[in-house]
């Protein structure tokens, strides 16, 4: 038995460079393809709304986001004689619905992300919170039936209390008394819709609140008021407002919700008790099932709206939240 | 010498005293509210919800003031609102779970899974017709929607988390302000894109393209967080044995991630599975089976709930469209019980 020696293999010295391999490239680009999904589909909707809608933004030029006419008028051959399109009525009822929900969402969403990160502990804090989530999670569909058949008698209800104690504010007021169906119910869901969202962003906010602040505020015998004030809110102020921004943008572009609850009439209507009003989404959605080539058009044009729109807003709660969220002074 | 051991003591936790004053200041409140709704003018739920509400911050402010001062009856006040707040914001999950199930077990009987809508009306008996279409719609268009959107959202994950190149900072945003895209904004860009001048046609893909442009943005995001999660000596580990970049995320990354990203699919299912605008533009939404998604409309159950509330008006009618969302609802609890359960196991 003799042990044969292992021949000594050398390997080469292997040449050190920092280039990736070639796998690695393909894999590079590969994944920077699919990272720019997001622009390039963002880009198409744009560029394909732009296309079907662009020439009746040219013809209604600035009277499309002003004016508060949408009309088609076609003569005995079914060609189009006259047509007038703005989007002036909505887009009030959009802001209006929208902005009841960020005034009575906001505060609540803000209230209970203070109760989940602040006063809730163990087991209650857990359930709360994934109850949150999940409400977070339900159709629009579910809260727009919900909304028309249990929410609407109570919330006609607190409408008409308002009237008879408000009436004299202008916005109160209404011209016949038809509580049902109104702007104020629709925001009042809207804001149901939109708590579960701004409570979570309020929440992951506030917990981001430095530990030693917080520490330092009850040392020196803070309640916990007074450490909230001192503390969490001017630390946190900027991702609440990018939260609510975020609710706005999804209040605004609702459409199966708004156009359950309300009584989509097109009419300019400032008077939030008014069972009349509409959105931009559920304009949409309204004329869709009658709408000619050309009416099509003029909807597309108001999809690029709606789409800028939201765009915008999405744009100022990034801002805000990457900016000025969690970052105190 | 007897030792003396010392009880922990926990000064700062509330005595068994404070539990019962607290107690007994939320029976009081309930005391003044119900008072006030028999007596004043007040009355209905929403009198007494009122009266509840000042009663209560009254009785606290008063107390702790008495008890210990200013301050600390300002921040009982505090303590007030956000249990309230909290209150309000389940008030309404309790009710909608509620009213689905009360109203939507009407809708359910066993043929539901077994029949479509094509011999029936909505205002049959409830026994003729089922919802087989809808499913099978439903599952075929979110079905396709996740074969295309997993890819891409996860692709665009790992650019955030992997490449981490230069454009990241844009490419979240643009994620971000996806997910806000309205969604029947991206029923007319599929409208606009491709039924008026390729397709010409209502179909189930459409739905599922229309679906996509939703779900993108959720299963990216998630995929994100859950990617961050992994811990980096797992990549430097990965690298240190010699694996390219490619081969450690392939090979390391990934499967570390494995259950973070089914997470992420059942999210993204969770997201879409009830959105009904664009489908009520793109898919054309038949009562007839059809398990062709490229030709011909397809039902889905958001289009069936839809239909039955709308053309319907008898009693019916509203079972089945509460039956539908009833259905609908217990999938999103089902998805959402298992996103809880695998994102709360251990990563990795």
């Amino acid at each position: 038995m003799s042990i044969v020696a292992p021949v000594k293999v050398i390997p080469e010295a292997r040449e050190i460079t920092t280039k990736p391999r070639l796998s690695d490239q393909v894999f590079r680009i590969i994944v920077t393809i699919g990272g720019m999904a997001s622009l390039v589909i963002l880009g198409l909707i744009a560029l394909f709304l732009s296309i079907k809608g662009g020439h009746i933004l040219l013809e209604e030029k600035f009277g499309f986001i002003t004016g508060s006419a949408w009309e088609v008028i076609t003569d005995e051959s079914g060609t189009i004689s006259q047509s007038k399109f703005g989007i002036g009525a909505m887009l009030i009822g959009t802001t209006l619905s929208a902005v009841i929900a960020i005034l009575v969402g906001v505060p609540i969403s803000v209230l209970s992300a203070l109760y989940l990160t602040f006063y809730a502990n163990g087991r209650v804090k857990t359930f709360l919170i994934s109850v949150i989530d999940l409400m977070a999670a339900f159709p629009s569909l579910l809260f727009g039936f919900w909304g028309f058949f249990v929410f609407m008698s109570s919330a006609e209800y607190w409408a008409k209390l308002i009237n008879k104690y408000f009436g004299f504010i202008p916005i109160f007021d209404v011209p016949t008394p038809i509580f049902e169906r109104s702007p104020f119910i629709a925001g009042l869901v809207l804001a149901i819709m939109i708590i579960p969202i701004v409570t979570s962003i309020s929440r992951e906010i506030f917990d981001q609140t430095p530990l030693d602040r917080v520490q330092a505020a009850y040392a020196l015998g803070a309640t916990k008021l007074a450490m909230i004030n001192a503390v969490v809110i001017p630390y946190g102020r900027g991702g609440i407002v990018g939260g609510a921004m975020l609710g706005l943008g999804r209040a605004m572009g609702e459409t199966v919700a708004v156009y359950t609850v309300l009584n989509v009439v097109y009419q300019v209507n400032w008077q939030v008790l008014f069972g009349a009003g509409g959105n931009v989404a559920s304009l949409i959605l309204l004329k869709f099932g009658e709408a000619g080539p050309y009416e099509v058009d003029a909807l597309m044009a108001a999809g690029l709206i709606l789409f800028l729109l939201t765009l915008m807003v999405n744009a100022i709660a990034d801002v805000l939240i990457n900016r000025f969220g969690g970052k105190g002074k | 010498m007897n030792k003396v051991i010392p009880t922990p003591m926990k000064p700062w936790q509330p005595s068994a005293l404070d539990k019962l004053e607290d107690l007994l200041l939320i029976v009081a409140a309930f005391g003044v509210a119900g008072a006030s709704v028999k007596f004043t003018g007040l009355n209905g739920k929403l009198g007494f919800f009122f009266s509840l509400f000042f009663a209560l911050l009254i009785l606290n402010f008063g107390f702790h003031y008495l008890k210990r001062g200013t301050a600390a009856a300002k921040d009982s006040l505090l303590q007030v609102l956000t249990v309230m707040a909290i209150v309000i914001t389940c008030i309404p999950i309790v009710s909608i779970v509620g009213t689905v199930v009360s109203k939507g077990y009407k809708g359910l009987h066993w043929g539901i899974l077994t029949k479509d809508m094509a011999l029936a009306s909505v205002n049959d008996p409830i026994a003729n017709g089922g919802l087989l279409h809808a499913l099978v719609g439903t599952i075929l268009m979110v079905g396709g929607a996740l074969i295309i959107s997993f890819p891409i959202g996860v692709l665009t994950a790992l650019y955030l988390t992997e490449i981490r190149g230069p454009l990241a900072r844009p490419i979240k945003f643009l994620v971000q302000a996806m997910s806000g895209v309205p969604s029947i904004v991206a029923g007319l860009f599929i409208l606009s894109s491709l039924i008026y001048p390729v397709t010409k046609e209502l179909s189930g893909l459409m739905g599922s393209l229309a679906l996509t442009i939703l779900m993108i943005p959720t299963i990216a995001r998630t995929s994100e967080e859950m990617l961050h999660l992994i811990p980096n000596e797992l990549r430097e580990a990965g690298v240190a044995l010699g694996g390219t970049q490619w081969r450690t995320v392939a090979g390391v990354v990934l499967p570390a991630a494995k259950s973070g990203l089914v997470t992420a699919i059942i999210l993204g299912i969770a997201r879409i599975i009830g959105e009904t605008a664009p489908l009520l533009l793109v898919s054309g939404g038949g009562d007839a089976l059809n398990v062709n998604p490229t030709q011909g409309a397809m039902g889905s159950l958001p289009y069936y709930i839809w239909k039955s509330f709308l053309t319907g008006g008898t009693p019916e009618a509203f079972a089945r469209a509460w039956g539908g969302m009833l259905v609908l609802l217990s999938f999103i609890f089902i998805l959402f019980g298992l996103a809880r359960y695998l994102s709360g196991r251990k990563v990795g």
